[in-house]
């Protein structure tokens, strides 16, 4: 029963990943910096907290 | 209707129109005030009909607004007042329009797409930036619904109600709001709740407070004795920390779709929301004018030992504060669990309306009560590390809120999907300054939670 939830789970997320492959918003040159800005900022923010679990462990 | 009355006027031959030297006709004085009347009653059933469509129009802004006072909110406001008296209410009026031109774009994107914003970040975004915005919130509605709950088990425990209790009396209620199957139920009953969360205005008026201070401190922006300290910076940054919240953004937008608001509907939306806007500014005036008054000077660092503290000056205030904090706490709750639901039913496809009896959306109501079960269970742990959560839910909001904001702005800019009402040159310049500002802020909030010494 537990595997046939989690096959039934996979199967939806991978029914939801083809349905949302494509963005669907116009990539305009200010759509495209967000988006690179935004990565570079969760980046930046997991950077910051690994380098606070490490100084933490220590 | 209006236009019949004056270009039509009654005319017999006692009161006919008299010419006037420019060519027009004029009215006798008998025949204006005959007139009068019917217009007079016109424009009343007017008003009153505009008032009818605008209550059945209203509640997702007014909701997601007072409820923006959760119990987090509920504990900076008072800590600020203890801490810095009458000196940052003009502060914290500046923050109501802030929050009103965020949530306001969420009213426009959910009434023209009839999509929730985490449908709407999968559609035009991709499944990347979807799977990071929905598990994000998820974790992050998690942990603060485990606040909410300890603002209200603390806010109880003051009338001597155990932990426990308190957690089942809340998810109760929370379940029973749901289960009967209509939005519109729910809506009204978390509207008496919104009402409740007025307590404190009451409360601050039995105190007397200084009331040309509090006006000063209401009109004239002034730093606190001492200057702009690390520790006034800190307080700032927590209190634009609480005026926007991801939950918000995801909540209104899903409650507006769920309401099926139109594109007719857009001006009554925003005129809810900049309601829903001056009372979350009036209830944190008046909860920082209460600890102003009665506790200056003093540290606090939850809003239940606030109320604990005046319960020895007054029991009457000290009760009125407590019901205020369970309010807060509770409504904060029911709208951040149904904000993760929704969210969920959205990009899972299930039926995710608060329309649909539990036995048509199954997945939505499950989802809904596990969330709730979840975050009571871990306030009932002994020992849980309730300190390090609410401090973990700061980090985590950091990395939820600039992305939803930036997704929201370049949502609204999509011609394709927003049409006419997609934003404007000068909502563009109002909502980018406002969030850069607070990606800004709530960044250095995120990192003085996790280096605590650095704002010291």
């Amino acid at each position: 029963m537990i595997l046939e939830f989690f096959k039934n789970t996979a199967s939806t997320v991978k029914s939801i990943n083809q349905k949302y492959a494509k963005p669907q918003i116009k990539m305009t040159r200010m759509v495209k910096f967000s988006l690179l800005s935004l990565r570079l900022y969760l980046i930046f923010l997991v950077g910051i907290l690994v380098y606070r679990f490490i100084t933490l462990l220590r | 209707m209006e236009e019949k009355f004056s270009a039509q006027p009654v005319v017999d031959s006692g009161t006919a129109p008299l010419p006037r030297v420019d060519g027009q006709t004029r009215t006798s004085g008998r025949d204006a005030s005959m007139n009068f009347l019917p217009r007079l009653y016109y424009r009343y059933k007017k008003i009153l009909k505009v008032i009818r469509l605008f209550l059945i129009i209203a509640g997702p802004g007014i909701i997601v607004m007072v409820a923006d006072n959760d119990a987090g909110g509920i504990t900076t406001y008072t800590a600020t007042g203890a801490k810095y008296g009458f000196h940052l209410i003009w502060f914290l009026i500046l923050l109501g329009p802030v929050a009103y031109y965020v949530q306001e774009m969420t009213v426009r994107l959910g009434a023209v797409t009839k999509r929730g914003h985490a449908e709407a970040i999968f559609h035009a975004f991709g499944s990347f930036w979807g799977w990071f915005s929905l598990l994000d919130l998820v974790l992050l509605n998690w942990l603060t619904m485990i606040t909410e709950f300890i603002g209200m088990t603390a806010a109880l425990g003051i009338f001597g109600v155990p932990r426990p209790l308190t957690v089942i009396i809340a998810s109760v209620m929370m379940g029973t709001m749901v289960i009967q199957g209509r939005y519109w139920t729910w809506e009204k009953a978390a509207m008496v709740f919104c009402v409740l969360n007025l307590i404190y205005i009451p409360a601050a008026f039995m105190i007397n407070p200084p009331l040309k201070q509090v006006l000063q401190g209401c009109l004239v922006p002034q730093l606190p004795p001492g200057g702009f300290t690390n520790e006034l910076f800190f307080f700032l940054m927590a209190n634009i920390g609480t005026t926007i919240a991801p939950w918000m953004i995801f909540f209104q937008q899903s409650a507006v779709v769920d309401k099926s608001l139109q594109e007719k509907d857009i001006n009554g939306g925003k005129v809810d929301t900049g309601i829903g806007a001056f009372f979350t500014v009036v209830v944190a005036a008046f909860c920082v004018i209460l600890t102003g008054t009665l506790l200056p000077g003093q540290n606090i660092y939850d809003a239940g030992s606030a109320a604990a503290r005046f319960m020895g000056i007054s029991k009457q205030l000290g009760t009125f504060l407590a019901i205020g904090l369970f309010d807060a706490g509770f409504l904060g709750a029911i709208c951040i669990s149904l904000a993760s639901s929704w969210a969920f039913g959205e990009v899972f496809g299930w039926a995710h309306s608060l329309n649909n009896k539990v036995k048509e959306a199954p997945w939505f109501y499950a989802y809904y009560f596990f969330g709730i079960v979840l975050a009571g269970t871990v306030v009932l742990i002994p020992r849980a590390p309730l300190v390090l959560i609410t401090l973990f839910v700061q980090v985590i909001a950091v990395t939820l809120l600039p992305a939803a904001l930036v997704f929201l702005i370049l949502l609204l800019n999509n011609e394709e999907t927003m049409g006419e009402y997609r934003n404007t040159r000068f909502q563009n310049i109002a909502n980018i300054t406002i969030v850069t500002l607070i990606i800004l802020v709530s960044t250095l909030y995120g990192i003085s939670a996790l280096f605590p010494n650095i704002l010291k």
